[in-house]
């Protein structure tokens, strides 16, 4: 499954491709730019052979100091036809980077973008609804990101309305 | 015969017919065996609760059979659970629509301080902002354990009388509201 993948990516989607790295992992693994995954999802979908119709996972990596750019995003697409088999792909954004949505493609998408954004602080373009999903929302800060404390900043603000109890209620 | 000498000899002046006592001391009686509570369960001491609530322990035994799921028809809101910042307005909500009186339990460590949840998410004790009667140590308690503050909340509603009850909310919300004051981020 690997080879084919690899085939369709460096005939048709070549431009996209950010680099060719061998990751240590049983799921095949293909780094893609920013601005082709919406093409490249698309294609891997849409492809009578290898059908990567399912969206398994969408999920973000922060490599604070560790990696440049910071944050990946990870796409684990699977392919039920094909004995289930799974494929990753990895975006490298910088924070502050805008990246596609891919809701066009599949509808699923929509609620781990917003986690995403919720909890590490990365804008999707193009998505119906960017709003904070889980935390309240006033939070602030995005508490995935390695460099946020555990504990938060002193987290009263969020019900700061409650702390004062009137006696005459 | 005086109205002094009767109260002083409860229950044989008149024979057993008639009994004298006071007011607080009936309407205490009454509500003390029946304190219907609100299970606010948001956690794994809900479980708890319903094994409590259940023919094995029964929690009926004490007059407090009837889990209300109205806070409206509540006596008292038991709080099974851990308390994030986003359920707290929720949970204030909810202890505001319960009829006096009421009495609030916390139930487990949760609830009760935060527990193991020393996070960016999780209210550390609900006494930051609702006055809390008992507290219910354990993660989570055993069914003894709710039923004995149950027990030790029907000796103190019976004992303890409408005017003190009125005191005692006004020294908790003074408390919190001071103990809180420092601790606005604006």
């Amino acid at each position: 499954m690997k080879e084919k993948v690899e085939t369709l990516l460096n005939t048709k989607l070549s431009k996209y491709i950010f680099k060719t790295e061998t990751v240590s992992s049983n799921i095949p693994t293909f780094f893609i730019k920013s601005e082709g995954i919406v093409p490249v999802v698309g294609a891997l979908k849409e492809d009578p052979d290898l059908k990567f119709d399912f969206l398994n996972d969408l999920t973000a990596i922060d490599w604070l100091g560790k990696k440049e750019p910071r944050f990946e995003i990870c796409y684990l697409l699977k392919s039920p036809k094909n004995k289930h088999s799974r494929i990753m792909l990895k975006v490298p954004v910088e924070e502050g980077e805008g990246i596609p949505s891919i809701v066009s493609v599949f509808k699923g998408a929509n609620w781990p973008e917003r986690e995403i954004f919720d909890l590490f602080g990365l804008e999707f373009i193009n998505h119906p609804m960017m709003d904070r999903i889980i935390l309240p929302d006033n939070f602030q800060g995005h508490p995935l990101r390695k460099d946020y404390p555990l504990e938060g900043f002193g987290q009263d603000y969020l019900i700061s309305d409650l702390l004062q109890i009137h006696k005459e209620d | 015969m005086g109205l002094t000498d009767v109260l002083s000899k409860p229950g044989q002046a008149l024979g057993d017919m008639v009994q004298v006592t006071n007011l607080d001391a009936v309407v205490n009686w009454g509500q003390s065996y029946s304190l219907w509570p609100y299970p606010f369960a948001t956690a794994c001491c809900g479980i708890e609760f319903m094994g409590t609530a259940c023919s094995d322990n029964d929690i009926a035994r004490f007059g407090a059979e009837r889990p209300s799921f109205s806070p409206r028809q509540a006596d008292m809101i038991l709080v099974l659970g851990t308390i994030t910042y986003k359920m707290a307005p929720v949970l204030r909500e909810i202890y505001d629509q319960l009829s006096e009186p009421k009495y609030v339990i916390s139930v487990g460590a949760c609830a009760s301080s935060g527990g193991m949840f020393d996070t960016y998410g999780v209210v550390q004790g609900i006494d930051r902002f609702l006055p809390v009667d008992i507290y219910i140590p354990g993660c989570p308690p055993r069914p003894e354990a709710i039923m004995d503050a149950l027990l030790k909340l029907q000796q103190k509603v019976k004992t303890q009388g409408l005017e003190n009850r009125r005191q005692e909310i006004k020294r908790k919300i003074e408390e919190i509201n001071e103990r809180n004051r420092p601790l606005i981020i604006k």
